[in-house]
């Protein structure tokens, strides 16, 4: 008897979280397909939704470039990104904190606790070597970037 | 049946005419549906002179196709962020531009940054023809 309740309750479970899993599943390959055409595809953490929201706003221009995609494509990926940004499920990380609610922060590498671990030292680095290309270039130094590993430098 | 012979005879001619060496079947119906849009003999040496040449009216950063993608297509480019970009040339790149909606795609973000316009069917069809007679 308890085994069935086991397996009713668990199918059960089963169904009501394989829709939202399988869409996350495919908002993550197609928000990795999108985004990696150009650059890394900068896991969602590293900015809070307002920004992710402002930016797949105004994917026509987007850093300088059109990055525009269908609308459906868009709404998945923008969707996928609030998901998972730092802000998500009411976390409010330390260096979120300390920028105000109404300032949209539109860069990673523009944020305090980023340009302070990239310092000078770094940007020369990225200055004379032209294979890096840009300082938005994690996987040049950061070989697991893909992965989220940061922690090899 | 004589229409399937008729639509080979068409494509052949229009892709002798724009010197396609590489044959796909999917990118010799994306390279003739640009040729009847076009409505004109396409060109591999205009689509040079376009992909190569400097333009305006598009974003600062972006004057030229060859900004990314350089201007040697047998080389890899490289994205602004400095990712590197398979070579254009298709005798390099196997598959290059034969999904239509990857090449629609492309060409419609990369003509707005580069020229802050669509491009039209002939330069679509010149580009195409120049890089896949390389
Ligand atoms: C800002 C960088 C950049 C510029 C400028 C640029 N491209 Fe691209 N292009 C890319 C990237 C990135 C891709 C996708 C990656 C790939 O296909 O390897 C791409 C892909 C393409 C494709 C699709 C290739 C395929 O296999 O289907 C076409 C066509 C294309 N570009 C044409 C152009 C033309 C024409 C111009 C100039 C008007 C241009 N590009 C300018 C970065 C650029």
């Amino acid at each position: 008897m308890k085994t069935i309740t086991t397996i009713v309750t668990s199918a059960a479970l089963g169904l009501i979280f394989a829709g939202p899993l399988a869409a996350q599943k495919a908002g993550e390959a197609l928000t990795k397909e999108e985004c990696s055409a150009c650059h890394l595809a900068y896991q969602a953490y590293f900015l809070p939704k307002r920004s992710w929201q402002a930016i797949m706003a105004d994917l026509p221009n987007h850093f300088g470039e059109d990055a525009s995609l269908p609308d459906a494509d868009r709404a998945e990926i923008e969707a996928f990104l609030a998901a998972g940004a730092a802000d998500r499920q009411g976390r409010n990380p330390r260096w979120l904190q300390a920028i105000s609610q109404d300032v949209v922060p539109m860069r990673i590498s523009e944020l305090s606790w980023f340009t302070h671990e990239h310092g000078n030292r770094v940007k020369n680095r990225v200055a004379k070597d032209p294979a890096i290309g840009s300082i938005s270039n994690c996987a040049a130094c950061h070989k697991g970037a893909e992965r989220g590993h940061y922690d090899d430098d | 049946m004589i229409k399937t012979a008729l639509l080979i005879l068409t494509t052949s001619a229009l892709l002798v005419g724009g010197q396609a060496v590489h044959a796909d079947p999917a990118r010799d119906k994306i390279i003739a549906d640009l040729a009847r849009a076009a409505g004109t003999t396409l060109s591999a040496q205009r689509g040079q002179a376009f992909f190569t040449g400097t333009h305006s009216g598009g974003k600062p950063d972006s004057p030229s196709c060859s900004t990314c993608h350089t201007k040697d297509m047998r080389k890899p480019g490289a994205t602004r962020v400095g990712k590197p970009i398979d070579p254009m040339a298709v005798s390099v790149t196997r598959d290059r531009f034969t999904d239509p909606e990857k090449v629609a795609k492309w060409f419609k973000r990369n003509c707005n940054s580069v020229l802050g316009r669509e491009c039209t069917a002939t330069e679509q069809g010149d580009i195409l023809t120049w890089l896949s007679s390389l």
